[in-house]
């Protein structure tokens, strides 16, 4: 009998990407295309979702062409997706109305004024932002014409690329998993299901929503006799990919943004320290398991910034080669809080500085600072998670494409004073929504079947001395309040 | 347009196209006129100097100009951390499926530069020496690199090949045996030529044209490495040389 595999779709932010993956959750064929950034205008964000689709059929066909194999070897299909994003399309021609609106777009900063955070928080377990989904299908209904009364009548349908997806390719299922949904700021944390109370203040009519599932179980076919099972956020794939399944059990993923998740158990940890309360997964009909999260809405984008809005590199790899060229930041400081500063800030109005310049500062000195800016914003997250859970994060697991960087992994060791430990995949998006469909269909058997597949493939000490890392993160701290002083007009 | 039997043309294409943008920054129309090529042509040798690093397109004015590869020509154009971002999810597939320790090496300055080291996964106790140097003619990845680089066996020669263990190839006549074999198979092999007791295999990554940027290994202890007559193992062979081909795939294709 010719061997079985599943296959994974990670929806990104920047990219998408399709793997295989056999048994020993080892990648078997990976390929991966860029999709196009749209800044319309200053704070804008946008997708083309249609793109993005075409992308994603393309990228299944040659994943399987370069593994050599037919759909009859997919066991199933596992999808993680960029969260939040907002998709609306007209449901009889499946056409987008509107240019997809990504979670990092600021433009509904005005409609947060009016709005009762702690009601919010109490219900959702998020902070009142923009980078949720709510305001941003609010602002397509108010600004596209003709938009809420159709959606009234259930003619267009709204979905974050999750939903997107499995609606294209189960042709015309409206579905989402919960951890997705949570993500959306309309649904109430405690029962699972749309809120109609959120929906009210939203003014977001219940038709054009997606139904909500778990995370682990059959949805429908993509091809015939080939499941899609698994559905996950992808910072939630991640921490299922890292097999975070005991509480404590924490992970950090570094790709557009980056986003530290740490499993609570069955009963949500509510933040007093500005994290998250969030779905890390549900299996099937099984409990959930809830996540404390600590989101940074810059790191690799930042590096991407260098890279094709300054033209300092070619490649983001060649942040590490140029930050090589010096041994310190030279006094200068990155806040690179380009759409606000997330966790534990939650400054949506803030927008980046770079101090501490002189003329001794080269183009090598803005790499290391750009990479350090990773570095404290961890550190800054981590510190909220450890007040707030009461324990002291003695390692941090990380993945994500920044992983590739040792300068990087190294700095981060050295600001947080614990160990960097890179499993074995660092595709651990792919990872966990591959676990959640491969469980779905009995691939793998169980959670522990899953935990036999995690090694560590790299291992980062810390070695800053305790008085610099004192005295450089205090200089952090006065660069973030000088990102927060400038946004403040008089 | 005349054209000598026996010579490639579209290289002699290629290099009026460099001639013109040493003098300048060309739109490709511009450039198809000043050669008597159609656009289409023109664009295609452009988007292939493109490609090697020869040239570059701004992306504001759409003009064409030399690219940084032709002023870094005595590299080999790949910048090292690039290498490692490349190959990193092969390199832990490697380790996976081997289930032994997996290096990625670059010669640099004589040396063999570590740029990427993954943990056997078996979670011991290991520590990460991405950055290190190593001996090019007693280690695998070495002798793999050294193969396809006739000057940098000059260099090791004249450096003096210095003896780790009984078995390190210390005389350049043996290395030259080894690396001729090494290029007839497509693979390395290290047995206690650095450490007693460790063996290593490796296989040369490769960029377009075939040029050799790197090379991909496995290493561990003699016995797991080797059968009982020290011959490498044929089925960590085709891993490491599966392994080399898929990241050779991916810096060819893009
Ligand atoms: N060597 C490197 N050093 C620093 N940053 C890097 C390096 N390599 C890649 N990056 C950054 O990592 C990001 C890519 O990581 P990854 O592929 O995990 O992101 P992604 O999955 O595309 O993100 P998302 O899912 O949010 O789209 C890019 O933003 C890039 O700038
Ligand atoms: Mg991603």
């Amino acid at each position: 009998m010719s061997e079985r595999y599943v296959l994974a779709i990670d929806q990104g932010t920047t990219s998408s990407r399709c793997i295989l993956f056999d048994r020993r959750a080892t990648v078997v064929s990976v390929v991966r295309g860029e999709h196009t950034q749209s800044y319309p205008r200053p704070g804008w964000v946008e997708h083309d979702a249609a793109r993005i689709w075409r992308d994603v059929q393309r990228l299944i066909k040659r994943a399987m062409r370069e593994a050599g194999i037919g759909p009859a070897q997919v066991a199933a299909i596992g999808i993680a997706n960029q969260r939040e994003t907002v998709v609306v399309w007209d449901k009889a021609s499946g056409t987008p109305v509107a240019p997809a609106i990504v979670w990092q777009d600021t433009r509904t900063s005005s409609m947060l004024d009016g709005l009762d955070g702690s009601f919010i928080r109490e219900r959702t377990g998020l902070p009142l932002a923009t980078y949720f989904s709510a305001t941003k299908v609010k602002w397509l209904l108010d600004n596209v014409a003709g938009l809420r009364s159709r959606a009234a009548r259930g003619e267009v349908l709204f979905g974050t690329m999750d939903s997107w997806l499995i609606w294209n390719l189960t042709g015309g299922k409206h579905l989402t998993d919960v951890t997705n949904a949570s993500r959306t700021m309309l649904m109430d944390l405690a029962t699972l299901s749309w809120d109609p109370d959120l929906l009210d203040i939203f003014d977001i009519p219940r038709a054009m929503l997606p139904e909500i599932r778990s995370s682990s179980e059959v949805y429908g076919e993509a091809f015939p006799g080939v499941p899609i099972a698994g559905v996950l956020g992808d910072q939630q794939a991640a921490l299922f990919g890292q097999t975070c399944f005991a509480p404590g059990d924490t992970k950090c993923t570094y790709g557009t943004g980056g986003f530290l998740l740490m499993n609570t158990g069955s009963a949500p940890v509510r933040s007093s320290h500005g994290l998250i309360t969030t779905v890390g997964y549900q299996i099937g009909s099984g409990e959930v398991a809830y996540a404390l999260e600590g989101s940074i809405a810059i790191a690799g984008s930042l590096v991407q910034w260098v890279r094709d809005g300054l033209g300092l590199i070619g490649t983001a790899s060649e942040i590490e080669t140029l930050a090589g060229t010096v041994g310190d930041n030279g006094g200068c400081y990155i806040v690179p809080a380009f759409s606000g500063l997330y966790a534990p800030y939650w400054e949506s109005e803030a927008r980046g500085v770079i101090v501490g310049l002189t003329s001794y500062i080269t183009k090598g000195h803005l790499a290391r600072a750009v990479l350090e800016a990773t570095g404290w914003q961890t550190r800054d997250v981590v510190d909220a998670m450890n007040a707030d859970s009461g324990l002291a994060l003695t390692a941090l697991n990380v993945d994500g494409g920044m992983t590739a960087d040792n300068l990087l992994m190294q700095i981060i060791a050295d600001f947080l004073d614990v160990p960097v430990v890179r499993p074995m995949v660092a595709e651990t998006v792919s990872v966990g929504a591959a676990y959640a469909a491969g469980l779905a269909v009995g691939y793998w058997s169980d959670l522990r079947d899953l935990q036999h597949n995690r090694h560590s493939a790299g291992r980062w000490r810390p070695g800053m001395d305790a008085d610099r890392r004192a005295f450089e993160h205090a200089n952090w701290k006065r660069a973030v309040e000088s990102a927060v002083f400038f946004s403040r007009r008089p | 347009m005349s054209h000598v039997p026996g010579l490639i043309q579209s290289i002699e294409r290629s290099s009026a196209v460099l001639r013109l943008l040493a003098a300048g920054r060309l739109r490709v129309k511009e450039i198809a006129d000043a050669l008597d090529l159609p656009k289409s042509t023109a664009h295609s040798i452009l988007r292939t100097l493109e490609h090697v690093g020869f040239v570059e397109q701004d992306t504001r004015t759409a003009r064409y100009r030399l690219g940084r590869g032709l002023l870094e020509l005595g590299e080999d154009g790949l910048d090292l951390n690039e290498l490692r971002g490349r190959a990193l999810n092969w390199a832990d597939a490697l380790a996976a499926r081997g289930g032994e320790e997996v290096r990625i090496g670059a010669l640099r300055d004589g040396h063999v530069v570590v740029v990427h080291h993954v943990f056997r996964p078996d979670d011991s106790v290991q520590s990460l020496d991405t950055g290190h140097l190593l001996p090019p003619h007693a280690t695998a990845l070495g002798k793999v690199l050294l193969a396809y680089n006739a000057p940098a066996v000059e260099v090791a020669v004249r450096a003096g090949l210095e003896a780790y263990t009984r078995r390190t190839l210390t005389l350049p006549r043996d290395l030259a045996r080894s690396l001729t074999e090494t290029r007839e198979r497509g693979w390395s092999l290290s047995v206690e030529e650095w450490e007693a007791g460790r063996a290593g295999i490796a296989a040369p990554v490769r960029s377009f044209g075939g040029l050799v940027v790197g090379a991909i290994g496995v290493s561990g202890p003699v016995e797991r490495l080797c059968d009982t007559r020290r011959q490498a193992r044929p089925a960590l062979v085709e891993h490491v040389t599966a392994t080399a081909r898929a990241i050779t795939r991916d810096l060819a294709g893009s």
